[in-house]
């Protein structure tokens, strides 16, 4: 790769350094404003006010229960709402290209997806979905599933910060009125201005050069692309998402997608030290995730521009192009990938069946982990456990009970710990070998690569990821039920074990700090917090991993 | 306002488990929350986002249509076509043929036999019609598969190799050919970022007019 691709992710990633700590802050002012005026208060603050007028909400705190409570029943209702949509698209209104509705199994696969912040999408954009799907649909979900991830993960930072919970409509509506819909207008103003379409005009039908007919399918893109970045979601317009020219036209184009996936994620861990009064506690996260992110970026660019043997022996040089477009090039899709895994985003700029085994086997990495800063809001909440497991492994070691923050660690949080840790391999392995089994005729690429593809398809239902190896047949009632459930599992079952440590530690009473309280704020426990990711992450999915991308490598590289 | 009571509270203070419909969270909050927030999010912020775009960039907001000297309309700037004419400058690989409506790749992996056999297929196809230049210099973006299939640009490379089949099909000289490539070549946004790319259908259009 020249030495220009380097710069180029270079800058991108100081442009996301820079952001993250203001961003954070705000975030700390608005979700723990303690009585405080937030920030731009004059603009949000009478939005704010009327929609809580009109959805009757009353700002008061909830216990972890009815917490958890109102955030699934909000979910599921909201499915149904969008379910109804999906499958009666054909008879309502904005549908100029005449879309016929969604059949049932893939209906329920793209709710669950879309309000999970998963968005896999077993559906082609471009011919699947009707205008009215595309913006009341899955637009209106890629603002409320990440903005209920907000909240869950404010909810859960107050929680060990020994404050209340706060509320979920409160803290829903905040995210969507003061974070994202001012955020989502500005970059869909600049991706039209880049070359993004947004009209509700029916596709174009044009005759070429050469003198064949084209169709030209475009849409109301740019509102869709800006809330699918900056809200972790990923999923596409069109189906081959940000590698299709409209969703993502040029390099600038391609910088603003990665920060927008960057801009929250890693903005969190600085508001969390807001949060906990102490800087240095979200810090020393930062820089472990960013250690292990720099890792994994390193692997995958290097593995992309090494290229493929196999077509180097049939005499073509040069880095692995298979799946990739000229615009973007081999640095800023092995960046993209590296992001939009780390982010648990989902959306792609490159095909990453095509990606070269080790430059596919980084972004499963990410998403087994889930803590390389992780999706908008959950991903944060699960880099809390890990560090909670380090304190809890740390403290067996030298027998003592374990503190986190100040209050205890006991069998209650371990055991609820320990469930949301159990989850999700479960949830992963056990569909994989099924799929493996049951229906292998599913799989396009044969050999080692054909296990990767089933795996990546659960590992990325069970992070909420949403991208894909893509060859997978996944259009089909099996892959659509079992994703979904996986997708469903993923995201439920672990928001309500972490609510229920964080109301657990919210009820305790703090010890007080003395000479031997293990630090979490310093790079030994950064150290330790990285080790533990990696020991939990590797002794769990390394086997498959071998069975996978690692023997494909061997194989290629013999 | 102050949602988050006092800090030092550090339990439920009303801990009642009817607090759900008390306080604002029953179901009929539920329901309007979510309706309310679908025509917000769903509606109006997509209808006002186009009539802000159609406004300010309408070329762009359209689909950034391009028009032939007779005001016809044949293609988009941003949507690669298919070019199989000797006469004009081919694009990349695209096993969707480039249709605008179904992008797509065939997601062939590293190891499948079917991706080093396409890639043979696309050499021996390149000999055959460019006798003039080896196989061996033509870069890797021309015998690979895009990510969309509607990749609209090659490397500036990939159309110089081009140059002498063209110039011997049209008997346009190689020197206007470079010349004309040269003008076509875009550099990386804000000169880092993305490659140096020629866009396939800019180029064959002015490549029409040169044979006028």
């Amino acid at each position: 790769m020249t030495l220009l691709g380097w710069v180029s992710i270079g800058l991108t990633l100081l442009l996301v350094l820079v952001l993250a700590r203001p961003t954070g802050i705000y975030l700390a002012r608005v979700f723990h404003s303690e009585g405080a005026r937030m920030p731009l208060n004059g603009l949000f603050g009478p939005i704010e006010k009327l929609l809580f007028k009109l959805f009757g909400i009353k700002e008061t705190n909830q216990t972890w229960k009815s917490y958890a409570t109102a955030l699934i029943s909000t979910n599921i209702f909201m499915m149904l709402l969008v379910y109804a949509v999906l499958r009666l698209q054909g008879s309502l209104p904005l549908n100029p290209s005449g879309i016929a509705g969604m059949e049932p199994t893939l209906a329920f696969n793209t709710t669950i997806s879309f309000m999970t912040n998963t968005n896999l999408q077993h559906y082609s954009g471009e011919s699947g979905l009707s205008y009215l799907s595309q913006t009341l649909g899955i637009t209106f979900m890629m603002f409320t599933a990440p903005a209920t991830s907000f909240a869950i993960a404010f909810a859960f930072m107050r929680g060990i910060a020994g404050k209340p919970l706060g509320n979920f409509f409160v803290d829903l509506v905040r995210s969507i009125v003061r974070v994202l819909m001012p955020i989502a207008i500005v970059a869909a103003i600049l991706f039209v201005a880049l070359g993004a379409p947004q009209t509700f005009a029916p596709t174009e039908t044009v005759t070429t050069l050469q003198g064949a007919e084209q169709q030209i399918a475009r849409g109301p893109v740019a509102s869709l692309l800006s809330i699918k970045e900056l809200g972790n979601n990923g999923g596409g317009f069109m189906a081959v998402n940000s590698a299709h020219p409209f969703e993502n036209p040029n390099g600038i184009s391609n910088l603003l997608h990665i920060v927008l996936m960057l801009l929250l994620t890693t903005s969190l861990p600085f508001a969390y030290g807001r949060i906990v009064g102490s800087a240095k506690e979200g810090r020393v996260l930062f820089v472990a995730m960013s250690i292990m992110f720099i890792m994994m970026l390193g692997i995958a660019t290097t593995a992309e521009q090494a290229g493929n043997p196999a077509l180097h022996q049939l005499g073509m040089a040069g880095p692995s192009m298979e799946g990739k477009e000229v615009r973007l090039g081999v640095a800023q899709s092995a960046l993209y990938a590296v992001v939009t895994t780390a982010s648990e985003t989902g959306g792609v700029n490159t095909m990453h069946d095509t990606l070269t085994p080790l430059g596919g086997l980084v972004p499963l990495g990410n998403m087994m982990l889930n803590t390389v800063f992780g999706g908008v809001g959950v991903g944060f909440v699960n880099v809390l456990m890990y560090a909670m497991i380090a304190v809890f492994l740390s403290g067996l070691m030298v027998g003592r009970t374990p503190e986190f923050l100040g209050r205890k660690l006991e069998i209650r949080e371990m055991k609820l710990i320990a469930v949301t840790l159990i989850i999700q391999p479960i949830l992963i392995l056990v569909p994989t070998a099924i799929a493996l089994v049951f229906y292998p005729d599913t799989i396009s690429n044969a050999g080692f690569h054909g296990i990767s593809q089933v795996l990546y398809e659960y590992t990325s239902s069970a992070a909420n990821n949403g991208s894909g190896f893509e060859g997978l047949g996944d259009a089909t009632p099996f892959w659509n039920i079992s994703t979904g459930l996986v997708m469903f599992f993923g995201r439920y079952i672990s928001m309500i074990t972490m609510l229920a440590v964080a109301g657990s530690l919210m009820a305790k009473r703090p010890v007080p700090v003395t000479s031997g309280t293990f630090k979490t704020s310093n790079a030994t426990f950064g150290t330790i917090f990285v080790g533990t990711i990696l020991i939990v992450g590797a002794l769990t999915f390394f086997p498959i991993l071998v069975l996978g991308p690692i023997a494909e490598h061997l194989t290629l590289w013999k | 306002m102050n949602t988050h009571a006092t800090p030092s509270m550090n339990s439920e203070s009303s801990g009642s488990h009817s607090q759900g419909n008390k306080q604002g969270g029953g179901l009929g909050t539920i329901i309007r929350m979510s309706i309310g927030l679908m025509i917000l999010c769903g509606l109006v912020y997509p209808f006002v986002m186009t009539a802000a775009a159609q406004t300010l960039f309408p070329y762009q907001a359209n689909g950034s249509l391009v028009k032939d000297e007779n005001g016809q309309i044949v293609g988009s700037a941003h949507i690669g076509q298919a070019f199989t004419d000797s006469k004009y400058f081919h694009g990349r690989v695209s096993s969707i043929e480039y249709n605008g409506v179904g992008s797509g790749s065939g997601n062939l992996a590293p190891t499948n036999e079917a991706l080093t056999e396409r890639v043979e297929q696309s050499m021996n196809d390149w000999q055959e019609q460019n006798p003039q230049m080896a196989v061996s210099e033509v870069p890797a973006d021309l015998l690979t598969n895009s990510a969309s299939g509607l990749d609209p640009h090659i490397t500036p490379q990939a159309a110089s190799v081009q140059i002498p089949r063209i110039a011997k099909a049209t008997g346009l000289s190689e020197q206007q050919l470079t010349q004309l490539v040269k003008n076509h070549t875009e550099e990386p946004d804000l000169g880092v970022f993305g490659e140096a790319r020629v866009n396939v259908l800019l180029l064959n259009m002015e490549l029409e007019q040169l044979l006028k």
